[in-house]
């Protein structure tokens, strides 16, 4: 089975502190994947090297096999990977449908037309994605209106306009009352599972990352130190010492809070 | 040897003054982020000020008291300005802050004016400073020494200030965490109050300290500020020593310039500054900063949709009244129509970047005066045919503004407001002084139109016809993928980017689309004045664009166009008023304060209160 | 859809406000720069302002008032262009004047020749407005920069001072009167050498670099063109390094009211100017006008631009009294070889290049009472300092 990611030796550090240090792990197809780790373990840092936003300072990143490590996001994005933002960053000024719209421009490379109107480009396919995520009946509400959790429904529809084979996704459920961020999770479950699509992300709670995610990584001050299931990754004594030990599972949980 | 040491020493002496009303302006922005504009006013008045109380003051005590309590009169007289103009605009773009201390500039001239009077006053001479000291044989003014002496006491007292006292170091706290100050429990107002004062009676200072040097008119507060912008922003836009540096550094290098490159003394300090800033774009000991540190006013901008029926409509029916102006008014009409079109045109063309790009470009007039120099050059050089020199000065302003806008597109904020004006700067300079191409100061005159647009009405026609095509072109492009893009860019560049947009090369596009809009005003303009002038492409032209987007509303598509017609018209009448720029500069800042969504935004507001227009969900 | 209805609002008000004005007196459009150049354009308000009290009541124009629109530019030459525009086309006037600033004037000479306005030029210097850019609409009041120019270059062929330095606004008006003096004096004194030029930015002057950069040229003699503000700080600057002892200054306009006033007891002493010594008038039409404006406004005293205001707003009433119409045609006929009749005694606009003989007096400048004036003053005609007819032929572009 060919791996959708792989990823090699990763190595980020910022004026000699060493953020990420040498880490490698694979993403299957089809797979959901959990980074996890206490606050400052390096996962927002080894997110941004895997989208291009950060440069590594050493390691590669390979996609289907290809070298995608230095190249800018939005090539990473060109060739099939979606990303969602701890932080939404959806267009205040726009529609949800024209959010979806604006994806779906870029992704059809009309981006520096001028000649037909945007609003009407793409709009059944928008609409489709948005049903695909429960937003379709708020598709021509002004965004910035929307309700957080909506909001991040929206990103995730925007994340999956081009089809991509592998989709990050940091934080997901940042920012939402528990009950919100089990159903966000399903969706996004389900919507992989019919697409096929491959999923790493990130995760302050720990429910959910137990709830959903096929496979488990530790991420400790910026070494991998397991990876395994769900039942492994709570058994690995490793893990335990530095969730339980140190009491920062805790402290994570609640953070968002 | 002794010559080049008296030039030297010039630079210095020269450097003191500089120094003052600059380091005034850093720390005020260091602090509260406003750009004020309005500083250079605040150095006139200093000098004023000064001018006033030594006349009845003598002696060495009355001269070197009036200085001090100069600086302090017109501290409070920042006090008054930072209380009842800014703080309510503190948390506004820089848009806001700009247009303000604009406003501020039209008052304090009138005001000084009402005062003070037109005749210009030369400035009383130091008591016992009045001779020379011979340095290597050459005669160095004992008053220039006083200064040289004097500049680094100024230094150290504010480095002491701010390093060692408890207000200093909040302040120090405050310029790289405005946040954090909040949260130690410290009145931010106040101490933006107390900062305002500070740096008000530095420029107070200022302008009293050159009184021996020179004296007190009412062009000095415009003459000073784009050199104390050169320094402020060479030097790192909050830093003080960065101030002091910089100052000194294009002081001394005037001080040369006049001496062996006679005729391009401006032009030499703005490629300094485009030197600099290309090299280091935040000054040279200025901090890095990221985009987004300024606030929104109010809502966020809205959903946009092209106009319906019911505007289209209005539109042809407005089209067809213009088209029948020639029939029923006067020709005066018409050159006046033909006027606020070519405005129309080059404020939608700043909207464009501006509203719809989110880069608040400070030096737009560059490219309008940049087209008509393009046509203008061209029919006094190569006699071109006024068809191809007026096509050419789009495609100019085009090329002008993709040259300037590759450097200044990698900042963001403030900063690429400082850069955009930097290179307007220079290529004012540019025209300006090399007046055997371009005429300088005299202009290039007799450039008009072809026999088959030389009447009034042919040509109002024209400009009708290509003016309005313009910003409806633009307002097209605005609801096209390309305008979405830009918008989108403008939204999240962070989001944009992760999906496959390139932000940089987008906003660079559109930058250059927006320069040759405006070059394309700037083409209608000279064809239909017969001259153009360098003025055309000074600081006043760029800010003149950027007060009528304000006025007409930032959030709005049509706001440019709206507050082009509404200023043209109003100045129309107001010009004719014996204090003009008092009532005018008065109602710009009525406008920031009470109505900063601008005309269309205000309109907007309550046609849905009264239910005329459709009510957008509330953002609650 | 906003747009629309503002700018519908805005055209009909401009179409209401169009057809209001009254036809019971002769409207003379007026551009200056009141606010810019306030304190040179108000002494020539009031000048205008005397002139018109004088004219109108003694019956005016053509049975008529004569009244002149005063309009502020800004300095700025597009707005000149579109208040000219407006002046003619909506408020009724029957022909342009004013300016100071050189280069507004050439581009309100330039507008009118291309619409067909007449354009008495009332201040502005340079001298292309009648020479290289001359036009059969425009008119010039002001003695010209050539001719002062020569007046003082005369006066330096006489001394031994064989090189020079120049200092002058970079416009317009600066090159042209450098140039003026160069040519001048060159043609009395071939072997003089011009060892330096120094041209700062008008209202922008450096005074210290400039004066070290002059030092620096070590010349016998210095030609000063520079005005207001600037010469202010040149001259304190230029004292107090002393770069004018034992070295001959001329200065072109110094002796001006406008410029040597401000200076007080700093005013240089023995530099030879152009200007005018209203103050040592004792008799004839000089002094009448002199005596004439102080009644007229109490506490004031009478600059050049005075003058210049009052002899322009004669000028206008004279040719319109002479020509028997405010038709265009009429006018321009009536402007050929126009006598008036002004405290300098009678002038004549030349048919040749439409410059008026109005001449300058010359003097060296000294302190008295704490204040600098001109003495061993003289009034000089221009005839004998003006290029030739044939010269002026050539320059003048054929129409």
């Amino acid at each position: 089975m060919n791996a959708i990611l792989e990823v090699r030796d990763l190595s980020k550090s910022f004026g000699g502190i060493k953020a990420v240090n040498g880490v490698s792990f694979d993403v299957a197809p089809g797979e959901l994947k959990a980074l996890i780790g206490p606050n400052g373990a390096g996962k927002s840092t080894c997110f941004n090297m895997l989208m291009g936003q950060l440069e590594p300072t050493s390691g590669t990143v390979r996609l289907q096999g290809e070298k995608i490590t230095g190249l800018p996001p939005r090539k990473i994005w060109r060739r099939g990977v979606g990303r969602t933002f701890q932080i939404t960053g959806t267009y205040q000024s726009m529609t949800v449908a024209e959010n979806v719209q604006m994806a779906l421009i870029s992704h059809h490379r009309r981006l520096f037309s001028v000649l037909p109107y945007a609003h009407t480009l793409y709009r059944d396919e928008a609409l489709a994605l948005l049903d695909v995520v429960g937003m379709a009946e708020q598709a021509d509400r002004a965004c910035a209106i929307l309700a957080y959790g909506d909001l991040k429904r929206l990103e995730l529809a925007i994340a999956l306009s081009h089809n991509p084979k592998l989709l990050l996704m940091d934080e997901p459920t940042a920012g939402m009352a528990p009950k919100e961020r089990i159903n966000l999770m399903q969706l996004t479950a389900d919507i992989v599972r019919d697409r096929g699509i491959s999923v790493l992300f990130t995760e302050h709670d720990m429910d959910v990352v137990f709830a959903h995610a096929h496979h488990i990584m530790v991420l400790n001050r910026g070494e991998l130190i397991a990876e395994g299931t769900a039942a492994e990754v709570r058994e690995n004594a490793r893990v335990q010492e530095v969730y339980l030990g140190g009491g920062t599972l805790y402290a994570a949980e609640t953070e968002d809070a | 040897m002794g010559l080049f040491v008296a030039q030297l020493l010039t630079g210095l002496a020269n450097a003191a003054a500089l120094f003052l009303v600059a380091s005034g302006l850093s720390l005020i922005f260091g602090v509260t982020r406003i750009v004020n504009f309005a500083h250079g006013s605040l150095y006139m008045l200093g000098a004023y000020v000064g001018l006033t109380l030594m006349n009845h003051l003598p002696g060495h005590f009355g001269f070197w008291g009036s200085i001090v309590m100069a600086g302090l009169i017109v501290g409070l007289i920042g006090v008054v300005i930072e209380v009842c103009v800014l703080r309510p605009v503190y948390r506004a773009p820089e848009l806001f802050q700009l247009v303000a201390t604009f406003g501020v500039i039209l008052v304090i001239q009138d005001l000084a004016l009402m005062i003070w009077g037109a005749e210009d006053q030369l400035g009383p001479r130091a008591p016992g400073l009045r001779s020379v000291v011979r340095i290597l044989g050459e005669p160095v003014p004992q008053y220039d020494l006083a200064l040289i002496a004097i500049t680094p006491f100024i230094l150290f007292g504010l480095w002491w200030f701010i390093a060692k006292t408890r207000t200093g170091i909040l302040v120090r706290a405050a310029t790289q965490d405005r946040e954090m100050v909040g949260a130690l429990g410290v009145n931010q107002s106040w101490l933006f109050t107390g900062v305002f004062f500070l740096g008000s009676a530095l420029a107070g200072l200022g302008g009293a300290i050159q009184l021996p040097k020179g004296g007190a008119d009412l062009l000095m507060d415009l003459n000073i500020i784009s050199a104390v912008f050169v320094v402020v922003v060479v030097g790192g836009m909050g830093s003080i020593p960065g101030a002091f540096i910089a100052a000194v550094l294009i002081s001394v290098l005037n001080v040369f310039g006049v001496a062996y490159v006679p005729q391009s003394t401006l032009v030499l300090m703005y490629v300094v500054m485009a030197v600099v800033l290309m090299v280091k774009p935040y000054g040279l000991l200025g901090r890095e900063e990221k985009a987004g540190e300024h606030g929104q006013v109010g809502e966020v901008e809205r959903p946009i949709r092209p106009a319906g029926l019911v505007g289209r409509s209005l539109v042809v029916v407005l089209l067809a009244v213009l088209a029948l102006v020639p029939f029923f008014a006067s020709t005066f009409m018409q050159v006046l129509i033909t006027d606020i079109v070519i405005f129309c045109l080059f404020a939608a063309s700043l909207q464009f970047i501006l509203s719809s790009g989110g880069l608040v470009s400070f030096g737009h007039a560059v490219f309008f005066g940049g087209g008509a120099y393009v046509s203008a050059l061209l029919v006094t050089y190569s006699e071109t045919p006024m068809e191809v020199a007026f096509l050419l000065a789009p495609l100019g302003a085009g090329l002008l503004a993709l040259g300037i806008g590759w450097f200044c597109i990698r900042l963001s904020g403030v900063y690429f407001a400082m850069l955009t004006l930097a290179f307007s700067q220079l290529v004012w300079s540019l025209v300006f002084q090399w007046g055997s191409v371009t005429g300088g100061d005299d202009g290039l005159v007799n450039i008009w139109p072809s026999d088959w647009l030389s009447g009034t009405t042919a040509y109002y026609y024209f400009t009708l016809a290509l003016g309005v095509g313009g910003i409806l072109v633009l307002r097209h492009i605005i609801h096209s993928p390309f305008g979405y893009t830009l918008r989108a860019t403008r939204d999240s560049a962070r989001q944009a980017e992760a999906t496959g947009i390139d932000v940089k090369k987008v906003q660079w596009l559109a930058f250059a689309l927006a320069g040759a809009m405006a070059g394309l005003a700037g083409g209608l303009f000279v064809f239909s004045k017969g001259s153009i002038f360098p003025n055309e492409l000074e600081i006043a032209k760029s800010f003149d664009a950027l007060i009528v987007v304000f006025l007409g509303g930032v959030k709005t598509l049509s706001g440019g166009v709206v507050g082009a017609v509404f200023m043209e018209s109003v100045k129309d009448w107001l010009t004719r008023l014996e204090y003009w720029r008092l009532i005018l500069g008065l109602l710009i800042i009525a406008v920031v304060i009470i109505a900063p969504e601008g005309i269309v935004g205000s309109l907007r507001k309550f046609g849905e209160r009264i239910g005329l227009v459709k009510e957008q969900e509330s953002m609650q | 859809m906003k747009q629309v209805k503002t700018l519908l609002a805005a055209a009909a008000i401009a179409v209401l406000g169009s057809s209001a004005y009254a036809a019971d007196t002769i409207k003379i459009g007026e551009i200056n720069h009141y606010k810019r150049l306030a304190a040179f354009a108000e002494p020539y308000k009031k000048g205008v302002e005397l002139a018109l009290s004088e004219i109108n009541s003694s019956g005016g124009v053509l049975g008529k008032d004569l009244e002149f629109i005063f309009r502020d530019d800004q300095g700025k030459p597009g707005e000149a262009v579109k208040i000219a525009e407006e002046l003619m086309t909506r408020d009724g006037a029957v022909m342009l004047t004013g300016t100071i600033l050189s280069n507004v004037g050439l581009a309100i000479s330039s507008f009118a020749a291309e619409k067909g306005y007449i354009y008495l030029a009332a201040e502005p210097l340079a001298d292309a407005l009648v020479w290289t850019s001359g036009n059969p609409y425009t008119f010039r009041l002001r003695a010209s920069t050539w001719v002062q120019a020569a007046m003082l270059a005369e006066e330096a062929a006489k001394t031994d001072a064989i090189r020079y330095a120049t200092i002058a606004p970079n416009y317009a008006y600066g090159t042209a009167a450098v140039e003026a003096f160069k040519v001048n004096l060159k043609q009395r004194k071939p072997e003089v050498e011009f060892v330096t030029e120094q041209w700062p930015a008008l209202f922008k002057i450096d005074a210290g670099s400039e004066v070290q950069a002059i030092e620096s040229a070590k010349p016998d003699a210095i030609y000063n063109v520079t005005f207001g503000p600037d010469l202010a700080k040149f001259v304190r600057e230029g004292t107090t390094r002393g770069v004018f002892e034992g070295r001959k200054v001329y200065g072109l306009l110094t002796g001006e009211p406008e410029y040597l006033e401000p200076l007080k007891d700093e005013a240089p002493e023995g530099w030879f100017v152009t200007g005018y010594p209203w103050y040592g008038f004792t008799a004839g039409p000089e002094k009448k006008f002199v005596d004439a404006y102080i009644a007229e406004f109490p506490g004031e005293t009478p600059k050049i631009g005075s003058l210049v205001g009052y002899m322009t707003a004669k000028s206008i009433a004279t040719l319109i009294t002479d020509a028997g119409s405010t038709e265009t045609d009429a006018l321009l006929a009536a402007f050929k070889d126009l006598k008036v009749d002004t405290p300098m005694g009678e002038i004549t606009y030349r048919a040749l290049d439409h410059q008026s003989t109005m001449g300058a007096y010359v003097g060296t400048t000294a302190l008295e009472d704490g204040k600098g004036v001109m003495v061993d003053w003289s009034y000089k005609d221009p005839a004998a300092y003006m290029p030739s007819d044939d010269e002026v032929k050539a320059m003048r572009p054929a129409n």
